[in-house]
C-alpha cells in the first residue's frame, strides 16, 4: 500500500503550462505517465491477490495438499512414486515446518516464473499445461460473446434511451432487460432443455463429438461452432440487458446537455445528433462498466461452461474441486486474476484514447 | 407492466372519516405511487407472494420429506407428490417450500454484512479523507479486481469442511463488501459538500452528528437500494458455489437442487418436473430483487425520474 501511494505521488502528473511544448508532447507525456502508473498498479492488485491467495491456506490451519497427497499415498497403485517425490518436493518448498518466510518467496519465485506447479490429480502434467489448454476454449468464447453482446446491448439501450425511438421498440427490449436479472447457467439450462433436449437441434453439451479428435477439417470447425452456439446464447442473453440499461441511463443524461439543443437547434438530421452526439458521449462510461463487470462474466461463464461440460477453465475448476487438486484449483484462480487485472490495465490505457476529454487525470 | 389505469381523484367527495379517509390518506397516494413506479411495486409483489406461498406449504406440506429417501424416486408429478420426487428420493416440494427461504436468507445475511461493511468503509473514507481514505480506496480497487467467487472457492476448499448456510452467507459477506464501499463513497463525497452539511458543520455538530444526523438519512434510500443489489448477487453467489459442488449437500437450498440436477442430468432423463420448480423460484428472487432495486433507485435518484 505505502508503495502504490509513494509511487502515485512520485508520477503525478504535474501542472504543465500550456506555452511549453506542443499539446501533443503533453499528451503522450501524461499518457506515458499514465500508463506506467497503471501498470504498477497492475503489478500491485497480482501481488495482493497472490499475497491473499498465499495466506488463505495458512489462516485454516489446515494443509490440502498434504492431507491430499497422503489419501493418494495410502490409496497406493500405479503413481505411487512419483507421488511420494511430490510429496517429498512438496515438504521441502512448501511445508508447513519450513520458516513462513521461505515459503513466501519460494512461492512468488514460482509464481513469477508463471509455473503454477504440478497437479495432484492428473499427477505428471503441469497445472499450466492443464490450465492453458483449457484457457483457449473459455477465451474463445468469452471474446466473442462479450464483444457480440456489448455491441447489441449498447445498440438496444442507445435506442431505449432515445425519445424519438418508435413506440414498439420498448415492448420488445423490455423483457430482455428483465433477463438481465436471471443467472446465466440457469438461462443454460432452458436452452439446454429446449433446443437440445426437445428439438434436437444442436449438441447437449462438450465443446466438440466425442466421437472426434480435434483437428483443422472444416467437419471440426463447424462443429465446435455448433457445439459454441447454446453457451453463447446463453451468456449473450443475460449480458445484452446488463449493458443495454447502462446505456439506456447514459442516454438519458445527455438529453439535457447544451450541446444536444445546440445540436437540435442548428438542424441536424436526427440520425446524426443521435450517432455523433448522443451515442459518442454516452459509449464512453460503457467501457469502464466493462472493467468493472469483467469477473462477474468470468464466474458466469465458468458456471455456464459447468452446465454445458464445456471444456474451458470452468469444467476444469469443477473437476479439480470435485479431486480436491488444490494447485490445479490455484492455478485458475492466479490465471483468472492475472487476465481481469491485465484486461482492466488494458482498458485504463485505452480510455484515454477514447476520450479526448481526459487529457489531465490526477487519479 | 401497469394493470391499473389511474383514474384521477374525485375531489368534490369530502372525506368524511372512517373508510373513505383512511382510503383518502392512505390508500390512494399508494395507488398513485404505484402507478408511478410500477417495477418497485411489481417486485414488491412478486417477492411477498412467493414468501407467502412459502409460508402456506410449510403450514399443510409435511416438509421433513426433504430428506433422501423417504420418498419414492424419479415420480413425474402425482396428487400425492405435486411437484413430483428426485432420484435420491426427496420430496420436490418440500424442497421448494424449505429452500427458497433458506437461498433468501443466505442473501439477506450476506447483503447485510456486505453493506454494513461498506457503508462504514465508505462513511470513513468519504469523510474523514486523507491517510484511512487513501488506504480504504487501495483495498476497494484491489478487491474489485478479484472476483468474491474465486476467493470463496480458495476459502471453502482451506476449510475443508462443510459451511452451513449462515456462514456462507457471512463468508460472501465479507468478500462482496467493496463494490457497495466504492458506490457508497461517491454519494458521500457529493453529500459532504452540499450547503446543510456545511451549515451543520459550521453550527458545531460533530462528526458523527453530521453523519448519522445530517447524511444518513439521506442516503438510506441509497443504501437500500444498493441492499438490494448486494442481497441478489450473494444469492447470485451462493447458488455458484452450490452448482459447482461447494455448497452443504444436506441442505435443501436451491443451488443444492441445481448442482443435484446437474450432477444426475436431469435434464437429459427428461425430469422436467425436477428443474423447472427450482428454476422458477430462483428467477422470480431475481427479477423480483431487479424490480425492487430499479425502482427504488428511482426513488432514491429523481434525476433517473422518467425523462423518457
Amino acid at each position: 500500500m505505502t508503495e502504490q501511494s509513494e509511487v502515485a505521488e512520485n508520477s503525478s502528473p504535474s501542472k504543465l503550462s500550456s506555452f511549453t511544448g506542443t499539446s501533443l508532447r503533453i499528451l503522450s507525456g501524461i499518457l506515458g505517465n499514465f500508463v506506467v502508473k497503471r501498470f504498477l498498479f497492475f503489478l500491485f492488485v497480482v501481488w495482493i491477490a497472490a499475497t491473499v491467495i498465499f495466506i488463505i491456506p495458512r489462516l485454516s490451519g489446515q494443509d490440502p495438499v498434504k492431507e491430499k497427497l497422503l489419501l493418494e499415498a495410502q490409496r497406493g497403485g500405479a503413481m505411487q512414486t512419483g507421488l511420494d517425490e511430490m510429496a517429498k518436493t512438496y515438504q521441502k518448498r512448501f511445508g508447513l515446518d519450513q520458516p513462513l518466510w521461505t515459503q513466501y518467496t519460494n512461492y512468488m519465485i514460482d509464481l513469477s516464473k508463471l509455473n503454477l506447479g504440478t497437479s495432484i490429480a492428473f499427477f505428471p502434467r503441469t497445472v499450466n499445461d492443464i490450465v492453458f489448454e483449457s484457457l483457449m476454449w473459455t477465451l474463445g468464447l468469452m471474446g466473442t460473446v462479450t464483444i457480440l453482446a456489448f455491441i447489441l446491448g449498447t445498440l438496444a439501450g442507445a435506442f431505449l434511451g432515445w425519445p424519438r425511438r418508435p413506440g414498439w421498440l420498448q415492448y420488445v427490449f423490455m423483457p430482455l432487460l428483465t433477463l438481465s436479472a436471471i443467472p446465466q447457467y440457469l438461462l443454460a439450462m432452458i436452452l439446454i432443455f429446449i433446443i437440445a433436449f426437445k428439438l434436437g437441434w444442436l449438441p447437449l453439451f462438450g465443446g466438440y463429438s466425442p466421437s472426434t479428435l480435434p483437428n483443422l477439417s472444416w467437419d471440426f470447425v463447424v462443429d465446435v461452432l455448433r457445439h459454441a452456439i447454446l453457451p453463447a446464447f446463453a451468456i449473450i442473453f443475460s449480458a445484452i440487458g446488463f449493458w443495454a440499461i447502462g446505456m439506456r441511463g447514459m442516454m438519458i443524461n445527455t438529453q439535457g446537455e447544451d450541446y444536444m439543443i445546440q445540436a437540435d437547434a442548428k438542424g441536424l438530421k436526427g440520425s446524426r445528433i443521435f450517432m455523433r452526439y448522443a451515442v459518442r458521449n454516452a459509449l464512453l462510461p460503457q467501457v469502464t462498466g466493462l472493467a468493472l463487470v469483467l469477473g462477474t462474466i468470468v464466474t458466469g461463464q465458468v458456471l455456464v461452461e459447468r452446465v454445458f461440460s464445456y471444456p474451458g477453465i470452468g469444467d476444469i475448476l469443477f473437476q479439480a474441486i470435485r479431486l480436491s487438486d488444490f494447485f490445479v484449483i490455484r492455478g485458475i484462480v492466479i490465471v483468472i486474476i492475472l487476465g481481469i487485472a491485465g484486461a482492466t490495465f488494458l482498458l485504463d490505457v485505452l480510455y484515454p484514447l477514447l476520450d479526448p476529454r481526459i487529457k489531465v487525470r490526477n487519479t | 407492466m401497469t394493470d391499473s389505469v389511474a383514474s384521477p381523484t374525485q375531489m368534490n367527495k369530502a372525506p368524511s372519516g372512517g373508510w373513505d379517509q383512511f382510503n383518502e390518506e392512505r390508500i390512494v397516494p399508494i395507488k398513485k405511487y404505484a402507478v408511478r413506479n410500477p417495477s418497485l411495486i411489481v417486485g414488491l409483489v412478486l417477492l411477498f407472494g412467493m414468501l407467502f406461498l412459502v409460508g402456506i406449504g410449510h403450514l399443510i406440506w409435511d416438509t421433513e420429506m426433504f430428506r433422501p429417501l423417504s420418498t419414492p424416486t424419479r415420480l413425474a408429478p402425482t396428487a400425492e407428490h405435486p411437484f413430483g420426487t428426485d432420484t435420491q428420493g426427496r420430496d420436490l416440494l418440500a424442497i421448494a417450500i424449505l429452500g427458497t427461504p433458506l437461498t433468501l436468507r443466505i442473501g439477506l445475511i450476506a447483503g447485510v454484512v456486505a453493506i454494513g461493511l461498506g457503508t462504514v468503509a465508505a462513511f470513513l473514507s468519504a469523510y474523514y479523507r486523507g491517510v484511512i481514505d487513501g488506504a480504504i480506496r487501495s483495498i476497494v480497487d484491489v478487491g474489485l479486481a478479484m472476483p468474491a467467487l474465486l476467493i470463496l472457492i480458495l476459502v471453502r476448499i482451506n476449510v475443508g469442511r462443510e459451511l452451513s448456510t449462515d456462514e456462507m452467507g457471512i463468508a460472501i459477506g465479507l468478500t462482496s463488501w467493496v463494490f457497495p464501499a466504492r458506490t457508497i463513497r461517491s454519494q458521500v463525497l457529493v453529500m459532504r459538500e452540499q450547503a446543510y452539511v456545511e451549515l451543520s458543520r459550521l453550527s458545531g455538530t460533530s462528526g458523527m452528528g453530521i453523519i448519522f444526523k445530517e447524511m444518513m438519512p439521506n442516503l438510506i434510500p441509497y443504501i437500500t437500494a444498493s441492499l438490494v443489489a448486494s442481497v441478489a448477487g450473494a444469492i447470485l453467489a451462493s447458488i455458484g458455489l452450490e452448482a459447482i459442488g461447494l455448497g452443504n449437500l444436506s441442505d435443501p437450498t436451491l443451488g443444492m437442487t441445481i448442482y443435484w440436477n446437474i450432477q444426475f442430468s436431469s435434464i437429459t432423463l427428461g425430469m422436467w418436473w425436477w428443474w423447472v420448480p427450482p428454476l422458477v423460484a430462483i428467477v422470480i428472487v431475481f427479477v423480483s430483487l431487479f424490480l425492487i432495486s430499479s425502482g427504488l433507485d428511482e426513488w432514491s435518484n429523481p434525476r433517473l425520474r422518467k425523462r423518457v
